[in-house]
């Protein structure tokens, strides 16, 4: 075996992490969609936000200081204690409730019945306004989260594996915190689905999924339900926020991964949870592969930002529905 | 008063189908034509130019040609900074291979090449609707922008990746490069401007408008009465694409001079212009033109306003403006959906039976 | 049975012609469903056809077969004496078929005048560039069909309401705006797809006076779905009768009221 089908497999395996947390954003896109059919752009930006929120929380930082010193000259900035982890964790969640609580209070119960664009619309809106409230609240520069989290490369299993492919192989070069965040996006995954299937209150949310008309004719209060999808959104978004804050600081390009989320929630289908895992793999996979065989030798690198819109594309030209979708029949 | 409809009798179905069927709409009309070509150009300094004026008059260009696209054909695009950027690089392109061309000429024919550079990317659209089509779009932003990040041909190998325009003249007049007066590249937007308005117009109220109307509300009905919708939408997708690319043309050759394609063509701009026409009104023209009005003047007066009066710093008022921009598009879809446009409509609704409003 | 070309007088005088539109041996499927099983019927040229039957039955499945939305597994469609070859709808419409639709499809965010105008598109041959500056060919394709969307627009009698946004119209308005879009295209074939569903008895009257008008004026063929026994027997000249993707009847109003498998289907019947 030669050492460059090592590397090919050490790709593919870097790809699979990558594509759980895809997977991770895309999750709580289906879960906000299945139950309002809101295609709630703004995950992105929520995972940005929650990140923003915890990292401000544990450092003590007062919401908004930026703007209070400029608009009454004080200098405030710290409140000069430092919040445990899981404290701020849970403190984090509430503002995420909370928000949820707004979004649908303010925006989204004003637009039910609206056309499917015209939500999407909004929520770019709405990304745009949490973006902006974001960095009033917490300041634009880029932060790192200090959750303890393993950093670096595996060690061990560098040295393990260094003796399979050769002299120019040097083993698997895997990052310990994607190794983390696959297993911490696993369990969210696996818990959301017992409690999608198993509670009370998940069966209702299947039920506001399915129909709205009936759902509320025997008792389920849209209400309750869409400000409860948002908050598991919330808590997604920070997971998500956090994976990928620890990787690559706290900054704007995190709101970027939601944009990747939607190819892969396009070949997943909307829909489906275990579409937008397949999906997330696939996309994490494809493009990491692209770019090992074909983007960084022929094409000059970076084929990563535009490789999973056009697969999606080229995909839902050849199968509309997505991966798992049900075929649509058209009627007049 | 003036403002009526009773006494303007038509006689004829010409006089009828025009675009302002009353008369003070029509005098209103030509005040403000005269206003920009004759007063305007005179008055005019570096700073209202910069600011306010050539981004305004670029992106009226931009809003419309999205406008057609999403407002009358219902085909939600997130492509137009890629869009834009071919207009740009394919008016490079062809300023820096033909230098004895008219800059006119350049101008027309980048936008013809967006229009079948956009018209490609506008075939999936048969098979793809609704958001999966907008997601669909990002693939052309992306590929795009970093096509022309990649291919050194594109902005002829040189080794800052930006691109340059040179110095054009039209009519022994320079409107591209450092020695351009500000009245010149106000008024060669200007001129753009006003032909691709009228243009607009003529086609949305004509067949190939009913086409696309028809397309956006029924998409299935539209078939099965005879419209055929691959010519519906794709011709969408190039009229539009071919408004964009002359607004990317002159983007980089009239107002920025040089362009790196990731910074002046990325996401953002093709969610700016996607947001002016949400707030000036999805399917109207009069819409474009305040869509791009409201979010030229907003930054500069909230700059005016946040950082040169109150003293506040620049990025601080940065982040109130993203917050005013979410907001404002959030309200609009709430309360209006059919934007600025809709409430002027509706004024002059009033207006029309005032005093006597029954 | 009369032959394929003769023609007819019917009681009241009018001349059916020869078959313009025949279903030979239809079959249509959506998956595992038969939503049409082996039906043969024709229209004639000049007649009143009405397709009738419980819901569920098939027919708006069989309308769609007509206008090219479906296309069925197995059986041809044969039209003008010559078999189709599989179409798109819009080219099923070129040929000269129009129709109306059981949920209204109007273009709501478009005027009256602009709904019966896109009726016509299939008559505006103006090219981009004459549209682009309104000039020449476009110009003039526009005043002339106008003028005839005027006449269809008298003719319906919606002229108070040509400016107005479809959205705002009443329902009944809006079936007769529909009318009026298909009505603008000439067609020689026009389908209606339960034109009087939801109307109370002064609008059914009122649609069913456009329909005979329509046939005597223009001597449009006409295929119609409907539920209204009163109104299918009255106004049609032969009638189909489905049930469960069947035909289990055809001829004369007369004929059908009295066959046995009809009345069973209608009025149910005891299964031992």
């Amino acid at each position: 075996m030669s050492a460059d089908f090592f590397y090919g497999i050490e790709v593919v395996i870097n790809g699979l992490m990558a594509g759980v947390l895809y997977a991770l954003v895309a999750l709580g896109f289906v879960l906000i969609f299945k139950a309002s059919g809101i295609f709630n752009y703004a995950q992105g930006v929520m995972a940005l936000f929650a990140a923003l929120t915890l990292v401000g929380v544990m450092e003590g930082q007062v919401p908004f200081s930026h703007l209070i010193n400029a608009i009454f000259g004080t200098e405030i900035h710290h409140f000069g204690w430092h919040v445990p982890a899981l404290l701020a964790i849970f403190l984090t969640l509430l503002v995420m409730v909370f928000f949820a609580w707004c979004v649908q209070k303010f925006v989204f119960r004003h637009l039910v019945g609206q056309e499917p664009i015209i939500l999407f619309m909004a929520t770019i809106g709405l990304a745009y306004f949490l973006e902006g409230v974001g960095d009033l609240m917490w300041g634009s520069d880029i932060k790192t989260i200090a959750l303890g989290l393993p950093q670096g490369g595996s060690l061990w299993l560098e040295q393990a594996t260094s003796g399979l492919g050769g002299d120019d192989f040097y083993g698997f070069f895997i990052d310990k915190l994607d190794i983390v965040a696959t297993l911490v996006a696993a369990v969210l995954v696996i818990s959301l689905i017992v409690f999608a299937q198993y509670t009370k209150q998940g069966r209702a949310m299947r039920a506001v999924a399915d129909d709205h008309q009936a759902a509320l004719s025997v008792g389920i209060s849209l209400n309750f339900i869409w400000v409860l999808v948002w908050s598991l959104a919330g808590l997604v978004a920070l997971v998500a926020g956090v994976m990928w804050g620890a990787k690559s600081g706290v900054q704007f390009s995190l709101s970027l991964i939601a944009l990747k989320a939607l190819p892969v929630l396009m070949l997943g289908g909307f829909t489906s949870i275990p579409g937008a895992i397949v999906g997330g793999l696939i996309i994490g996979v494809g493009e990491k592969l692209f770019e090992f065989l074909i983007g960084a030798p022929f094409l000059g690198g970076a084929t990563e930002n535009w490789f999973a819109y056009m697969l999606a594309l080229v995909f839902l030209v050849f199968r509309p529905q997505g991966l798992f979708g049900e075929r649509i029949i058209e009627r007049v | 008063m003036f403002y009526r409809e009773a006494g303007d009798f038509k006689t004829s179905y010409e006089a009828d189908n025009q675009t302002f069927p009353i008369a003070f709409d029509r005098y209103r009309y030509w005040a403000v034509l005269a206003v920009a070509y004759l007063v305007i150009p005179f008055i005019i300094n570096d700073y209202w130019a910069n600011a306010i004026f050539v981004p305004f008059l670029i992106y009226a260009i931009a809003a419309i040609g999205l406008n057609i696209l999403v407002g009358y054909c219902g085909q939600v695009s997130l492509g137009t900074g890629g869009f834009m950027a071919v207009g740009a690089y394919a008016c490079y392109k062809l300023m820096t291979a033909f230098p004895d061309v008219n800059i006119v000429l350049h101008v027309i024919l980048a936008g013809g090449i967006t229009a079948i550079v956009g018209a490609a990317f506008g075939l999936p659209s048969l098979r793809i609707k609704g958001f999966y089509l907008a997601v669909a779009t990002l693939a052309a932003q992306f590929f795009l922008v970093w096509l022309f990040n990649k291919v050194e041909w594109f902005y002829n190998y040189s080794a800052s990746g930006q691109i340059n325009a040179p110095e054009r003249f039209v009519a022994g007049v320079p409107v591209t490069g450092a020695n351009t007066a500000p009245w010149a590249q106000y008024l060669i937007c200007l001129v753009f401007l006003t032909v691709c308005a009228i243009v607009a117009r003529n086609l949305t109220r004509g067949t190939l408008g009913r086409t696309w109307m028809a397309i956006r509300d029924m998409d299935i009905a539209a078939e099965i009465i005879g419209v055929n919708p691959l010519r519906a939408k794709l011709s969408a997708f190039a009229v539009s694409s071919f408004f964009i690319g002359v607004s990317g043309a002159l983007f980089f050759a009239v107002y920025l001079g040089a362009v790196e394609v990731g910074e002046a063509f990325g996401i953002q701009k093709s969610f700016l212009v996607l947001f002016m026409i949400i707030i000036g009104g999805l399917g109207s023209i009069f819409g474009s033109f305040a869509g791009a009005a409201f979010l030229v003047v907003l930054p500069v007066a909230l700059k005016v306003i946040g950082v040169d009066l109150l003293g506040w710093p620049t990025d601080i008022v940065s982040h109130l403006q993203l917050v005013i921009v979410g907001a404002l598009i959030m309200f609009f879809l709430i309360k209006e959906p059919h934007g600025l446009a809709q409430l002027w409509r509706l004024a002059k609704e009033k207006l029309r039976l005032w005093p006597f409003p029954y | 049975m009369k032959d394929a070309q003769d023609s007819y007088v019917t009681p009241d005088g009018r001349t059916i012609g020869g078959i313009l539109m025949d279903m030979r041996n239809i079959t249509l499927r959506f998956g595992g469903v038969e939503a049409i099983k082996d039906i043969s019927f024709n229209i004639r040229e000049g007649e009143i056809r009405a397709i009738i039957g419980p819901n569920g039955a098939g027919k708006s499945s069989m309308l769609n077969v007509i206008s090219g939305f479906y296309n069925p597994q197995e059986g041809e469609v044969w039209f003008r004496g010559a078999k189709r070859p599989q179409m798109k709808p819009f080219q099923v419409a070129r040929h000269g078929i129009a129709r109306t639709f059981q949920n209204i499809a109007l273009f709501e965010g478009m005027s009256v005048l602009d709904n019966v105008m896109t009726g016509r598109l299939n008559k505006m041959k103006a090219g981009m560039v004459s549209q682009a500056i309104w000039k020449g060919r476009a110009e003039r394709e526009e005043v002339e069909n106008r003028e005839a969307v005027e006449k269809v627009i008298d003719f319906l009698e919606i002229q108070a309401i040509r400016k107005t946004p479809v959205g705002r119209l009443p329902y009944g308005l809006k079936k007769r705006v529909e009318l009026a879009r298909a009505l603008a295209a000439e067609p020689n074939l026009l389908l209606l797809d339960e034109p009087m569903a939801g109307m109370n008895v002064e609008e059914k009257e009122d649609m069913s006076r456009f329909i005979l008008d329509v046939n005597d004026e223009f001597g449009t063929t006409i295929a119609l779905i409907e539920h209204d026994m009163g109104v299918v027997m009255d106004l049609s000249d032969r009638v189909v009768v489905m049930d469960y993707g069947r035909k289990i009847g055809d001829g004369s109003p007369d004929e059908v009221r009295n066959n046995q498998e009809v009345i069973d289907a209608y009025l149910g019947v005891a299964h031992d």
